[in-house]
């Protein structure tokens, strides 16, 4: 499928109908030619429904920007009507009575939503393995897994089966995928989008971000769905929310980029810090000036963010008891026994492994030590960027230490899973904002992730930077799998 | 050996506002269950708190009329533990920065304070109906009503200075009466607006360490607290009396039995995990805040008891029961400030006698003061009687307006003295045989002739000049 303003133009010119796009687009979702797993349902009648009512709309020339352009959503994002299981048991069967912000804003501005992506149970992951639905596969390689825990929404945006979706990032869940996935993916600044709907994990943490093949894909999404919320007491006034609107090509002139030193040594992969290099030449090509710093905090964030994320987990998590909704495992004596059980039975390892350790550093006698002390090392962090942000206007590094690994590698290591993540992590413990785009592939032919991170909104300069650099670095080896010749008609 | 009682209460008092603290959900008693809900106040996945800004506006003001310091930044903390009436697994209160600190309950009759360690905010849990037996155990089936989940409270908190049960009931009594006064919280007992918890240990006279306290929850009458305070000193006295030891508890007070029953043992006291909640930021409440508030918010009851009793000289009575009253109390006041002429004395006396009888017969609950004013001024200026007035009260607390009413009495009193005259001696040519028992010393029969002045005045004859013309009349032929 072409991106959204090639797929929206079409729809307006009436060289197709909106219904016949969404159906175009739910037969590729659900033939899954890759067999890669990323879309648990399809939404057919939400999604037929919509597309209706929107051709209805541009027959009378009343439709919004972007009516008919389909798009999916991850498993952690409430639509009415809908089913949301964040791909875990405890939700099975549960259908949402109302819709996130950030979707009903993506609707209005004509998007249609035709179905779940796969993810890591409630979030928690870094390849897409811990689903109760089974692993995604990455479009470049099936072996491979597309990272996580949005793997999914990378994988089908990677697939080319839409052009756009949603995905949520806590630690590195929309970044590290998408580097995985050779799609762009962003986080936006911690505010910019509201978390109304969206099934808690961390919630200082968490932020929803699109996913695209294209910077500009994402710029549009971003715009339709973010701006202050009443219903999300985190979420901020937007000075610039004009986030599709492209500022210049002048973008790099003059800009100041910081490259981590930690960030580049011997634990990254050689092939991975070498197409940093190539793009940090570009940069000083484009007229701005990159210099190295020193990040000394890097592993103490790691350790901070594993310490403050399960803590609001196993809070947040609590209310899975199974009294109100979900599963509830019948087979039990008192209401202690049937709690237990439920979530026994309702949540996979990896999201007990951190309720326990968040329940840990939240207990009487280890509080002090481990929860107020990682707060205090997050502010620590926090002034560490305030600092750099006075020196730099952009940072850079790669978004992981590795490409994609092999299915199975890491997934009963989780201190290597976790360690995967150390370039995007610290971003979300200071709420800035960052994205990753594709900027080569690796000797084994998989995509390499390149980490922009701007100041506290300063979303669009971040954008700005981004388009540019994609346009010079002209990332054109894209998709080499093939999609099957009848689902080009779009 | 001679014990003493140390008691600390924590009052928890629903606050006043149409919403619920962290969701739009109607507070509204008695609906059916399940229907004062809304994704926020179910835990619905997703789902996220926002502040009620009333509630805050009510919890400075209570902290206000306890002469609290108002805390310019607190924080919601959620505290985690797992009951079927708690949705979410976690309540969010207050705990390390809650909204008020300190204050004081001022007990006059005992010449005591009793001073407050802090007030915080915090949402109610919902509510279990259980099949089969009175609490979870046993009960074949329970059933969880989320309405009251999420409804704001504060809880106040007093220092452990309480000395006696009548002290406690004392102080429970004063705290609710200021809250209702105020209208932080209607205090309606009954349907659980205003509970509250006693903390009650002894120790032997002469000791400062305190002994250990067992905790009598969830106590909803003025009668039950000092009842079940009662009970629990007298019962710890007597374990320590006879050589064993209090244990650390949660009591339940069984009003029929007058005891109380011990819930679950606190020796491994619940460890909340306390923790600042992420989907809030800290509660900054500014100086103009609290200004705004206390232009907006009422008098002090102990200031408007001096005024009504010092200031306007209005018997103990009346007072008693426009303190209890707040719609009357504001219809006695709005009253007075238009009919300034009129003694409040007066308009007092209506209001606290018909109009309140009238009122409740009606079940309503106050009329326009402007109307009232307007039946006062004529009656202090005799255009209208008494009975005038006692009978047009039902109309008025219909809603009917001072001018249609005076309408219905025409030109109203009449006090003309040639007119008068004029009726009573058409009266007295009438009846000259009552005339005559009244001059055989027969006063009471002139209420006969009275009557026959009414009726041909068709009820405008002012009565008590009409009564002394007759008696004079009678004299003097």
């Amino acid at each position: 499928m072409g991106n959204i303003l090639g797929v929206a133009k079409k729809i307006a010119n009436k060289d197709c109908s909106c219904e016949q796009v969404v159906r175009h687009a739910l037969a590729n979702v659900t033939t899954d030619a890759l067999g890669l797993n990323a879309v648990v349902e399809t939404f057919d009648d939400i999604a037929l429904e919509t597309a209706k009512k929107w051709d209805q709309h541009i027959a009378n020339g009343t439709a919004p920007a972007y009516a008919g352009v389909p798009f999916l959503i991850k498993d952690n994002m409430c639509l009415e009507g809908a089913h949301v299981t964040c791909c875990s048991a405890i939700l099975t069967g549960y259908k949402s009575p109302y819709t996130s912000t950030a979707i009903s804003r993506a609707m209005d501005a004509g998007f249609i939503p035709i179905g779940r992506t796969n993810m890591d149970e409630f979030a928690m992951g870094s390849s897409n393995e811990h689903s109760v639905y089974g692993p995604v596969s990455n479009p470049w390689n099936t072996d491979y897994v597309p990272g996580g825990s949005s793997g999914g929404s990378a994988a089908a945006v990677a697939a080319g089966m839409v052009p756009v979706t949603l995905g949520s990032d806590t630690g590195g869940s929309i970044r590290q995928p998408a580097a995985y996935c050779g799609v762009v993916g962003m986080k936006p600044t911690y505010g910019t989008v509201s978390r109304y709907g969206l099934v808690a994990f961390a919630s200082s943490l968490d932020q929803i971000g699109p996913f695209g093949q294209s910077v500009d894909d994402v710029a549009i999404m971003l715009e339709a769905i973010c701006g202050q919320d009443p219903n999300d007491a985190t979420s901020e006034k937007l000075a610039v929310n004009a986030f599709s609107q492209h500022v210049s090509m002048d973008a790099l002139s003059g800009k100041r980029i910081g490259v981590a030193n930690q960030l580049m040594s011997d634990y990254v992969d050689a092939d991975i810090r070498s197409a940093v290099e190539v793009v940090m030449k570009k940069m000083v090509d484009l007229g701005a000036t990159v210099d190295f710093y020193d990040f000394p905090y890097i592993e103490e964030a790691l350790a901070t963010y594993y310490i403050l994320a399960p803590a609001e987990a196993s809070s947040n998590l609590s209310r899975f008891d199974g009294v109100r909704y979900g599963m509830r495992h019948m087979n039990a004596d008192s209401l202690g026994d049937m709690i237990k059980k439920t979530r026994q039975h309702g949540f996979g390892d990896e999201v007990k492994r951190r309720i326990i350790l968040g329940t840990y550093v939240l207990s009487s006698g280890y509080y002090d030590a481990y929860y107020a002390k990682a707060q205090s090392v997050r502010a620590v962090v926090t002034e560490a960027y305030a600092k750099l942000f006075r020196e730099f206007d952009v940072l850079c590094s790669p978004t992981a230490p590795s490409t994609a690994f092999l299915k199975g590698r890491h997934v009963d290591d989780p201190m290597t899973m976790y360690l995967s993540d150390i370039a995007t992590i610290p971003v979300n413990l200071a709420g800035l904002p960052a994205l990753s785009m594709p900027c080569s592939l690796s000797s084994q032919g998989l995509p390499i992730g390149l980490q922009l991170t701007g100041a506290w909104f300063k979303d669009h300069d971040l954008l700005n930077v981004a388009t540019v650099l994609e346009d010079v670095l002209g990332f054109t080896q894209r998709y080499p799998f093939s999609v099957p010749e009848e689902n080009h008609a779009i | 050996m001679q014990f003493e009682p140390v008691i600390g209460l924590e009052i928890h008092a629903q606050l006043n506002t149409k919403s619920k603290l962290f969701c739009s959900a109607s507070t509204e008693f008695g609906a059916n269950p399940n229907t004062h809900v809304t994704p926020v106040s179910l835990a619905l996945p997703g789902a996220l708190p926002v502040l009620n800004k009333r509630a805050v506006e009510l919890a400075v003001m209570a902290g206000l009329a306890f002469g609290c310091d108002i805390q310019s930044r607190s924080v919601f903390a959620r505290k985690n533990y797992v009951y079927p009436d708690l949705p979410k697994g976690y309540q969010i209160s207050q705990f390390e920065h809650p909204i008020c600190l300190g204050g004081a309950v001022v007990l006059a009759e005992l010449n005591k304070t009793i001073d407050i360690t802090r007030i915080h905010m915090e949402e109610d849990a919902g509510k279990l109906v259980h099949q089969g037996a009175n609490g979870i155990s046993g009960a074949h089936a329970s059933y969880v009503d989320l309405n009251r989940a999420g409804v704001p409270l504060i809880e106040i908190v007093s220092e452990p200075q309480i000395q006696s049960p009548k002290e406690a009931r004392l102080y429970m009594e004063r705290v609710h009466h200021i809250l209702k006064f105020m209208g932080v919280c209607d205090g309606d007992l009954e349907k659980g607006s205003f509970r509250c918890d006693a903390n009650i240990s002894v120790r032997p006279v002469g000791q400062s360490a305190f002994g250990t306290r067992t905790e009598v929850k969830n106590l909803n009458s003025f009668r039950s607290i000092e009842q079940s305070v009662q009970y629990e000193i007298d019962r710890q006295i007597s374990v320590i009396s006879s050589g064993g030891t209090i244990i650390q508890q949660t009591m339940h007070f069984d009003e029929e039995r007058g005891e109380t029953i011990a819930l679950r043992s606190k020796e491994n006291a619940h460890d909340y995990r306390y923790f600042p909640d992420p989907d809030l930021k800290p509660l900054i409440v500014t100086e103009d805040d609290i200004a705004s508030v206390r232009l907006a918010m009422r008098e002090h009851p102990d200031q408007v008891l001096n005024r009504l009793t010092t200031d306007r000289q209005l018997p103990s009575h009346d007072v008693k029961v426009l303190m209890q009253d707040v719609p009357l109390l504001d219809l006695f006041e709005s009253t007075c400030a238009i009919a300034k002429h009129v003694s409040p004395k007066m308009i007092s006396k209506w209001i606290v006698g018909e109009l309140n009888a009238e009122l409740k017969l009606a079940k309503k609950t106050t009329v326009k003061a402007h109307d009232l004013a307007q039946i006062m001024q004529a009656l202090a200026a005799k255009k209208l009687s008494s009975k005038m007035v006692k009978d047009c009260l039902p109309k008025l607390v219909q809603g009917v307006s001072y001018d249609i009413l005076s309408d219905m009495f025409g030109d109203g009193q009449v006090s003309d003295m040639d007119q008068l005259h004029g009726w009573v001696d058409a009266v007295m040519d009438e009846h000259p045989d009552v005339v005559k028992k009244i001059q055989g010393g027969k006063v009471a029969s002139a209420n006969f002739l009275m009557g026959q002045v009414m009726k041909m005045s068709q009820g405008r004859a002012n009565p008590d000049a009409v009564r002394r013309i007759i008696l004079d009349a009678c004299a003097r032929a």
